[in-house]
């Protein structure tokens, strides 16, 4: 059975007397452990899925399921220890004047768990952080830092799916290998399920098993990893998201490239 | 032909902690040519763009044996002087069109500002000359745009009016900073488009400063490879994938690719002696 099954998924936001259809009639499915990719250009309804999925875009059509029962709404105290969300932009995503050492106990304190001295003190050491980063503010903390705070954040409530935005696009290449790392790794350690958005298809690629690519609020092509990296898209579209990819002028990844 | 040719160029802000160098000894020289400026955050490339139009605010300040651009020096150049330059000869992109336009003027008064004030053009000429520049960088129904505020925009279309904005005065040279890193794959390659055949079709030298290695390899001619405000490589872009520098390497190697390995990606290592 899978974790998440989404079907039917539409959302619609309605502003000024305007309608803009984010989301339309999107349909996949997560297994357990897996980690699933939304790929597509901004405004391509990648994103509002995440968001609908925690509850904060209007769905106005579908169902989500997470372990085949229907999302309540609103979402409930349950959902935030089953699915966490990581956002984009670490320089926005956490609040400025708490220290780490609040931001990640918040969640516990919010659900009453006790122990939250310990679990605080594991949390950083999961995601490779000194214990010490505790009583710091964020803007004492580089991008790549911050990024591993709200990733810590994400597991303070040992969830079981984590939903990532763009989790490396505000950061430097070095940085953001380090961050992929970490991801992969907390991924087969803790056992999680990953759905994953990025406009970088060689991202998407390396952290994937399978990708959905999105256009307009649609759907447009589903393929396994395999089909991505040996060039088997069946839709032009896909096509040339691949062929724009940046990473195509290093050569061939199997041959001498650097 | 040379030009801009900087040597030694540093850039230096004096803090209560003492003077912090952001850009360290900078030399390259540049012609009709399209020269990349790679490197990641804080290794001094946006400073050294901004350097070359002297647009370093106090506490900092810029030093340099010889930055000459066009048989003029711009060390020795009056801030009047400057002011003559400034978009008229060197034309700067900025990074992020959010912060750059003006939020509260319409484009059309963005763009004819600098023509009636500077040329002293009359509001129909002026609006033409906008208009034809909206074209030229590709923007469908031009007039539509004309009439929006920069919000009203996406990513893609306000960069690309600030590209019109900058290529009307036509600059000798044009400084690019990271002018596509806020958009789309897509897009991205139409922005770029445009600035090359500038460079091809009225043989402006462009600076094109990115993060993205992978960008700068398939657009510039040359290459410059920043770390901690030093140059550590210089090399044609055609040879990038050659690169011997082992911080040009790491970087290159740690993005991952399509169709690559998915073990762990390889960190860079920053213990030799070029990262002191």
């Amino acid at each position: 059975m899978s974790l998440i099954e989404i079907e039917n998924l539409s959302v619609t936001f309605r502003a000024k007397g305007r309608q803009v259809r984010a989301v339309e009639g999107v349909s996949f499915k997560v297994s357990k452990g897996e980690s699933f990719g939304l790929v597509g250009e901004s405004g391509s309804g990648k994103s509002t899925i995440l968001r609908a999925i925690c509850g904060m875009a209007p769905i106005t059509e579908g169902t989500i399921r997470i372990d085949g029962s229907v999302l309540p709404t609103p979402r409930g105290a349950r959902f935030a220890t089953r699915v966490q969300m990581v956002f984009q932009d670490p320089y926005a995503s956490l609040h400025p004047r708490h220290t780490i050492d609040r931001t990640l106990s918040e969640p516990l304190a919010i659900h009453g768990l006790g122990g939250s001295d310990a679990r605080v003190v594991r949390a950083l050491e999961q995601v490779g952080l000194p214990a010490a980063f505790r009583f710091r503010y964020p803007h004492q903390l580089s991008g790549g830092q911050r990024q591993r705070v709200a990733i810590a954040r994400a597991l303070m409530l040992e969830p079981k799916i984590v939903l990532l935005d763009e989790p490396t696009s505000a950061l430097d290449a070095s940085v953001q290998a380090e961050v992929l790392n970490l991801l992969n790794r907390l991924r087969a350690d803790l056992g999680l399920t990953f759905l994953m958005v990025s406009h970088d298809l060689a991202v998407i690629d390396h952290m994937c098993d399978r990708i959905l690519v999105m256009q307009h609020g649609r759907k447009v092509e589903e393929m396994a990893r395999d089909d991505l990296a040996n060039a088997r898209m069946t839709t032009a579209y896909a096509r040339s998201l691949f062929d724009a990819s940046a990473d195509r002028m290093l050569g061939d990844p199997s041959g001498t490239a650097p | 032909m040379t030009l801009l040719d900087v040597q030694n160029l540093r850039v230096t802000f004096d803090t209560e902690t003492g003077p912090v160098e952001a850009v360290r000894g900078v030399s390259f020289s540049l012609g009709r040519e399209r020269l990349g400026i790679v490197g990641e955050s804080g290794s001094g490339k946006t400073m050294t763009g901004r350097a070359v139009l002297r647009l370093i605010r106090p506490p900092g300040h810029i030093l340099a044996d010889r930055m000459v651009f066009d048989g003029q020096d711009l060390m020795g150049a009056s801030e009047r002087e400057m002011r003559a330059l400034r978009g008229k000869r060197i034309g700067m992109i900025m990074q992020d069109p959010k912060y750059s336009l003006n939020p509260v003027m319409t484009v059309s008064d963005q763009l004819t500002e600098g023509l009636r004030r500077r040329d002293g053009l009359g509001r129909r000429d002026a609006e033409a000359k906008a208009l034809a520049a909206l074209n030229a960088v590709q923007i469908r129904d031009p007039a539509r745009v004309m009439e929006a505020y920069p919000h009203e925009l996406s990513g893609g279309m306000g960069q690309r009016v600030m590209i019109a904005m900058m290529l009307i005065p036509e600059p000798d040279l044009l400084i690019a900073d990271e002018p596509t890193s806020a958009l789309d794959v897509t897009v991205q390659a139409e922005v770029l488009s445009i600035l090359d055949s500038l460079v091809r079709d009225r043989g402006m030298g462009l600076i094109f400063i990115s993060h993205d290695l992978r960008l700068v390899a398939r657009f510039c001619d040359r290459v410059v490879v920043m770390y901690k405000g030093r140059v550590v490589e210089e090399l044609l872009a055609s040879n990038l994938l050659a690169a011997q520098h082992p911080y040009t390497k790491g970087l290159l190697n740690c993005l991952p690719r399509i169709g690559g390995p998915r073990g762990p990606l390889p960190g860079l290592d920053r213990t030799g002696d070029w990262a002191q």
